[in-house]
């Protein structure tokens, strides 16, 4: 608690112009759902019986799970390895990871035809399923990153619990209540954060598991059986990388500084992480020789070009170079594109590849389900906003330190 | 030589994939999957035989109780001028491809689940809502599927279809080899009603019988592979046809069972929970060891 650098709230008003936006396109984004609610999923979409997974599982849910993936890589360096300086990563990645993996489930529930079903896998076991793998990890990791982050809220109302009107007779009550709750996570704490590294390797992976019974299906520039393997490799290169990603923006929307040391720190340690994730795509092309299909020049042959030369290629190249990761600009660019290429990757591995054996045309997301992806991005962002609002999740290095009763005041 | 590449290679990711996770698999390869009932039913289809009267159609929709036209209306032929897939409302379609036949005529090829022994969608599902049963079907159990579609991605043949109109309790529709029916003691619709027993419904391994004779007496009249004995592992249903399969428009698949590659790699990862446990206890003992005051981060 001493810690010069204690994460804090933010102190700065919730509505901005770009939250204005934003709130806009939450708002369609949530009505396109409720459309999707009341009149099926045909309705909304352009999946068809050639095209039974589309954008929703391509990127809210895969994506989604990749990009969430800052919070294990930051829990493993900042927890396990007790890398203290970089303790100051550990909670906003966590918040990320909360709040991704929250919209994870909530795509996944708008996108199974029975969204009230959705409690079935937890009784109804089918160990061969990679699915069923995938949904029982995820939701098990989704709670234990919900208690993870219970020491913020704990943190956060300690000493500070106020009640309104006759309620506030039980604050003493409350408080006692946070005291015992906090006491009892930081001894178990140890036990959830590991957890939550294992929980993450097994459906990082499981998630690549999953197209490979697509068999010949899937295009074979992307289907393998080490697919798995990429996968996890991936999500492990993509954690940093996105983490400086959102530092950079928080900080910027939230008028901060930006920990920059820090972050080209950890931009060095990405290097070596794209590297091998490199290495075994290339080595997996040139053993199974699919780079045959690359000369075609089609379609899933450019998108597979782009997905290596722009998602993983440049932005080793840019990690590489000490002058790009001390410039903010260097630093954004290759952490955008190691993030754009990752997604880039899933997209590709769940909708590019699919090659059903009978099809009426390409699947092309409709407008619907554009709508909802970039809703659910907007709500989770504004999501995050509020929560460095409310909770001490961001380190503020460069200011003084707020004195305790302003919290008081916040709502 | 292509082969053995193939499969060292597959063996190696699998290692590799669950060495990743911390510990060796050696379940991985052991396990075999459950052989099909050997009494299981079949139907042959001879595709030589087929006239395209697409009464089999009107009789499957009648069983399973949807709307169709009356019977006279199947004697348009205007549907097989383009290619039509099983759907939400009709569990089999007849398709003509032309000059495929005996003798250049048009050949005829009825469409559906085809069963299979390895069934990928049974592997597949997320809730085991789907199962291969004795008597040769895959059933489907509505009280189970969630609706994640993921059968239809997984299933070689491309055959359950999704009811996308409904927002409540959509259903994956697809052929059940009129499982109740059979039950009974009747004939599966479809076989009952062709009009020139083009379908033949028995037990499997008979079929298999019945339709290598076939071939060995009139090797002008059919090709030599009977398509479904051999493709991803054998399936109940069986079709024979003067072109092999990929001639009459159906997918060119392998003998290896569907979910056999991913089902190995699920099974290497979990391998009775020893890679987890085995990870679990790695990170414990880096974290004890990173946090003792000796380990510290000296910089920090
Ligand atoms: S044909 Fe498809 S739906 Fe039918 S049993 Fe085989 S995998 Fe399942
Ligand atoms: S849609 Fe239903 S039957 Fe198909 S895999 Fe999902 S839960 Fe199983």
């Amino acid at each position: 608690m001493a810690h010069p650098h204690a994460p804090q709230p933010v102190q700065v008003r919730f509505l901005t112009p770009g939250v204005a936006v934003l709130l806009l396109l939450a708002a369609a984004g949530l009505a396109v759902v409720a459309a999707r609610v009341f009149l099926g999923i045909g309705a909304v979409t352009n999946l068809s019986d050639q095209y039974p997974w589309g954008l929703w599982i391509g990127v809210d849910v895969a994506g989604g799970v990749a990009l969430a993936a800052g919070g294990f890589t930051t829990a493993a360096l900042g927890h396990v390895m007790h890398r203290e300086r970089y303790h100051a990563l550990v909670r906003p990645a966590l918040l990320t990871a909360m709040l991704g993996y929250t919209f994870v489930a909530m795509g996944v529930c708008i996108d199974i035809g029975r969204w009230y079903y959705i409690w079935h896998p937890i009784f109804m076991w089918n160990g061969n399923s990679a699915l069923f793998e995938v949904g029982i990890c995820v939701t098990i990791y989704l709670n234990v990153l919900y208690i993870e982050f219970l020491p913020v809220v704990t943190e956060r109302f300690i000493g500070r619990v106020d009640l309104p009107g006759a309620l506030s007779r039980l604050n003493g009550f409350v408080d006692r209540g946070l005291r015992l709750l906090e006491r009892g996570l930081s001894s178990t704490m140890s036990f959830f954060i590991i957890a939550g590294i294992v929980l993450s390797t097994l459906h990082q992976s499981s998630l690549g598991t999953l197209m490979v019974i697509a068999g010949p299906k899937m295009h074979p520039l992307w289907q393998t059986p080490v697919l798995p393997l990429l996968f996890l490799l991936s999500a492990i290169s993509v954690g940093f990388p996105m983490v400086i990603l959102e530092s950079l923006l928080a900080s910027r929307s939230l008028g901060l500084e930006p920990e920059m040391d820090l972050l080209s720190r950890i931009g060095r340690m990405t290097a070596p992480l794209l590297g091998v994730y490199l290495a075994f795509k290339l080595g997996d092309m040139f053993i199974r020789e699919t780079f045959v299909h690359l000369a075609r020049l089609d379609f899933p042959a450019v998108m597979f070009m782009v997905e290596v030369f722009f998602g993983i290629v440049v932005p080793l190249r840019l990690f590489l170079s000490e002058e790009a990761r001390r410039s903010k600009a260097g630093l954004f660019t290759a952490a955008a594109l190691a993030v754009g290429g990752v997604l880039l990757n899933r997209v590709n591995n769940f909708i590019v590849a699919y090659t059903p054996p009978f099809s009426f045309g390409r699947y092309v997301p409709s407008p619907g389900e554009v709508v909802v992806t970039v809703g659910f991005v907007s709500l989770l962002v504004l999501l995050y906003r509020a929560a460095v609002l409310v909770f001490p999740v961001i380190s503020l290095p460069s200011r003084p330190r707020a004195p305790r009763t302003k919290y008081a005041v916040r709502g | 030589m292509k082969r053995l590449d193939r499969r060292s290679f597959l063996k190696c990711a699998a290692a590799a994939g669950a060495g990743v996770l911390g510990a060796p698999c050696p379940e991985a390869q052991a396990r075999t999957r459950p052989a099909p009932a050997p009494e299981r039913g079949g139907v042959l289809v001879d595709t030589t035989v087929c006239i395209g009267c697409r009464g089999c159609e009107w009789a499957c929709k009648e069983a399973h109780g949807l709307p169709t036209p009356p019977r006279q209306a199947y004697e348009d032929a205007t549907p097989f001028e383009r290619l039509r897939r099983p759907d939400a409302g009709a569990l089999t379609v007849v398709n003509r491809t032309a000059g495929a036949g005996p003798g250049g005529l048009p050949a005829f090829v009825k469409a559906q689940c085809m069963h299979c022994d390895h069934p990928a969608c049974v592997s597949a599902c997320i809730v085991g809502a789907l199962v291969k049963q004795d008597d040769g079907s895959v059933v489907w159990d509505t009280d189970r599927c969630i609706g994640c579609r993921y059968c239809m991605v997984a299933c070689p043949f491309q055959v359950p279809a999704f009811e996308w109109k409904k927002a409540l309790q959509p259903r994956i529709m697809k052929c059940d080899f009129c499982a109740p029916r059979r039950a009974e003691g009747k004939l599966p619709a479809c076989v009952e009603n062709c009009p020139v027993e083009a379908l033949t419904y028995g037990p499997r391994e008979e079929l298999v019988r019945v339709a290598r004779s076939r071939v060995k007496n009139h090797p002008e009249r059919y090709a030599e592979a009977v398509y479904g004995e051999r493709e991803v592992g054998g399936a109940s249903w069986l079709y024979l046809s003067a072109r092999d399969g990929a001639g009459i428009g159906l997918p060119a698949l392998g003998p290896d069972p569907a979910p056999g590659v991913s089902e190995s790699i699920q099974h290497g990862i979990f391998a009775y929970f020893v890679p987890p446990v085995a990870l679990y206890s790695l990170l414990g003992l880096l974290m004890w060891d990173a946090k003792r005051p000796a380990g510290r981060d000296g910089e920090g």
